[in-house]
């Protein structure tokens, strides 16, 4: 298909171009709230649209994990056991229910991750205040479905990360020179649609419930 | 009097389907207020507009380079890319990529372009199954219905009515017409899709060069699904989607959604750069882009219409339309209904079959204020109903001068001539003032459901002149 590639340029340039008048870039929209502020203003945005919001501390937030699971009665909880957060949830696994890790390829277990996975848990590589989002570059430890097939999905999330806007958080952590992910996203919820007579309902193709951890 | 086109035809019935149109202006005010309440600062929307427009100007004035850049990272982060210049070319690439991989179904979110290319009628004629997961779409295709919004693709539908259709579809499944079961049932009926597609299909919102990536929005987890869960997925999109820098993202983000629908964000942003990597445990192992032209680049070639390209598909333009919300989305017969649809369908698919679009607007500017965009509606609706009418050979939009019609042209000729010699104006309005008693009641079109008009018993010149204003 390379004539389609080379007409369709050769269309495209054979036009006297509009001039590229382009006042110059002033998109890095950011605000000078304080952490306070940050914090409450994701909170309210994620609780506005179902989300649960826990504050917790370095101290306190493997206990409320426990707690979380037992209310939700979770069979099991899918997690990496390899990362910081892994590591101390692996380390008093008799308190939860029982450990699930990411070990093979999808492919390997998908029955298994379709029908058998109650919740998953991840990181997070940061928050934004204005839209109440989290940042997730999911990676070989914590793969893309973890945040996608599980029915709940807890995210972990330092209070310090978190941004008042998606430009700021780009910019500060350099994503461009970094280089993009296989996949970035940017999670607001759990999953709903209005396409039915504009009537709000959660959980349609992705998690029903998001457990936001801020610790 | 000349035969009805199809599309008066659809605006009539149309126009009797009372239930419908409640339906309609109920949802589009539940829009209206939803978008406005986003909005409280003035300012802060017309930075925004500004910046969204400037991103996407600045965008389409180095579109070939740009699309040759993003080609050159997708390529470098493993994505396939191809081009296709008719809508049928990029059906046949979907195709022979199915065939590849002996693949007899897709999956597929949600993707204007692929409405544009009937690619599920396509698909279905070579014996695959397309099958939509958006919700709303996977309601009309129970149906056998096309969109009728671009965002809220089931909005004509009440929730009885898609109740019926999932009892008639999956009798299998207890009657319920409640909101919250009807969206499990679905969920549980597309997972096992989800879990067994070969291939899964998306759209592209907004394609960034400098990085190749593919950014998708969304709220209920299907883009996520078709674009993470099969081993190949392909995205499809129009060559004017692409954008400069990763950093012309977030503006465009913010205004879309609250444009759109009146969220403050959506629930998901999938921005997708590459195939899985090796180490990677899950994620499709091959990506393949198809950009598609199909006349793009005859818009982008006139330097007023390129604007039309701008466009981020927010449906704002749609939720405020006064003449959309009357008819409705199929009424317009076209993929895109609304302004934006009678502004692009006629230089897409060419003035003759959809020429008449430019006419059934009021002009009231509704579309050209909200848009987030700032396209100038109205004005190329103006432009494309003078190409319609041009015989000067100035435009080269898709059948220019077809719609001439040689009474019309003479009409307007002769009031042209007669208006700019004032004997003969003041003679003739004088002449109609005189004779009013003779004018006919019925006028065509106009008087079925009006009233004729009386003229004045004297002329404005000759009440003016009473008035005492003077003539100069």
């Amino acid at each position: 298909m390379n004539k389609a590639r080379d007409n369709i340029l050769q269309r495209l340039r054979a036009q006297e171009r509009p001039p590229g008048s382009f006042p110059g870039r002033d998109f890095l929209s950011r605000h000078d709230w304080p952490a306070a502020e940050c914090l409450q203003r994701f909170t309210e945005r994620l609780q506005a649209v179902r989300a649960e919001v826990h504050h917790s501390s370095p101290e306190g937030w493997l206990e409320l994990l426990v707690q979380l699971c037992r209310d939700k009665n979770l069979n099991n909880l899918l997690l990496s056991p390899q990362t910081r957060w892994g590591q101390a949830i692996y380390a008093q696994a008799g308190r939860f229910p029982k450990l699930q890790a990411y070990e093979h390829p999808i492919e390997d277990w998908k029955p298994a991750m379709f029908h058998g996975i109650d919740a998953s848990l991840t990181g997070t590589l940061g928050g934004i205040a204005e839209t109440g989002s989290l940042i997730l570059w999911p990676d070989a430890e914590e793969p893309r479905q973890m945040s996608l097939v599980p029915p709940v999905h807890f995210a972990l999330l330092e209070a310090g990360r978190i941004y008042s806007t998606f430009a700021e958080a780009i910019a500060r952590q350099d994503w461009v020179t970094k280089g993009m992910p296989t996949n970035a996203l940017l999670i607001s919820g759990p999953s709903k649609s209005a396409d039915i007579a504009q009537v709000l309902a959660y959980g349609v193709h992705g998690p029903k419930e998001l457990v936001v951890l801020v610790v | 009097m000349a035969m009805p086109t199809e599309f008066r035809i659809r605006v009539e019935d149309a126009l009797k389907k009372d239930e419908v149109r409640t339906h309609f202006r109920k949802a589009m005010d539940t829009l209206m207020t939803n978008r406005r309440n986003q909005f409280p600062d003035e300012a802060e929307l017309q930075r925004l507009r500004t910046q969204a427009q400037s991103i996407r100007a600045n965008a389409l004035s180095k579109l070939p380079e740009l699309l040759e850049q993003l080609e050159s990272n997708l390529v470098r982060n493993g994505v396939q890319v191809h081009w296709a210049e008719t809508t049928d070319e990029a059906n046949r690439i979907v195709l022979n990529i199915l065939q590849q991989h002996n693949a007899r179904s897709i999956i597929k979110g949600k993707s204007m372009v692929s409405e544009e290319m009937g690619l599920n009628h396509f698909l279905e004629q070579q014996g695959i199954e397309a099958l939509e997961s958006d919700l709303g779409e996977f309601i009309i295709q129970l149906d056998g219905e096309t969109p009728s919004h671009i965002i809220m693709p089931a909005i004509h539908k009440n929730k009885e009515e898609i109740a019926r259709l999932f009892n008639a579809r999956f009798p299998h499944i207890p009657y319920t017409d409640d909101v919250d079961e009807l969206t499990r049932n679905a969920r549980a009926i597309l997972r096992d899709k989800f879990y067994s597609a070969p291939v899964g299909l998306s759209g592209v919102n907004f394609a960034v060069a400098e990085t190749g990536t593919l950014c998708l929005v969304e709220n209920e987890g299907n883009g996520r699904m078709a674009t993470t869960v099969p081993p190949v997925h392909i995205a499809v999109t129009g060559i004017e989607k692409v954008v400069e820098k990763l950093a012309d993202i977030p503006p465009l983000f913010s205004i879309l959604p609250r444009s759109a629908t009146g969220q403050p964000v959506t629930t998901y942003f999938n921005m997708i750069s590459g195939p899985r990597k090796p180490g990677e445990k899950d994620g499709p192992t091959e990506v393949h882009l198809v950009l598609l032209d199909n006349g793009r680049s005859t818009i982008y070639s006139d330097p007023e219409l390129l604007a039309t390209l701008r466009c981020i598909r927010c449906g704002a333009c749609i939720n405020h339309c006064p003449v959309y919300v009357r008819i409705g989305g199929h009424a317009y017969g076209t993929v895109y209904p609304g302004p934006i649809g009678t502004i692009l369908e006629p230089q897409k698919e060419g003035l003759r079959v959809h020429g008449e679009l430019v006419q059934a607007s009021s002009l009231c500017g509704a579309c050209g204020e909200v848009c987030p965009v700032r396209i100038p509606i109205p004005d190329i609706i103006n432009r494309l109903r003078h190409d319609g009418v041009r015989q000067d050979g100035g435009s080269r939009t898709r059948d220019a001068g077809t719609r001439r019609k040689r009474l019309e042209a003479v009409t307007w000729r002769g009031w042209s001539w007669a208006a700019s010699h004032p004997s003969l104006y003041h003679l003739g309005s004088r002449a109609a003032t005189r004779l009013r008693k003779l004018m006919p009641q019925r006028l065509g079109a106009w008087t079925r459901v009006r009233t004729a008009p009386a003229l004045a018993a004297q002329t404005l010149h000759e009440r003016l002149k009473a008035l005492g204003v003077d003539h100069e």
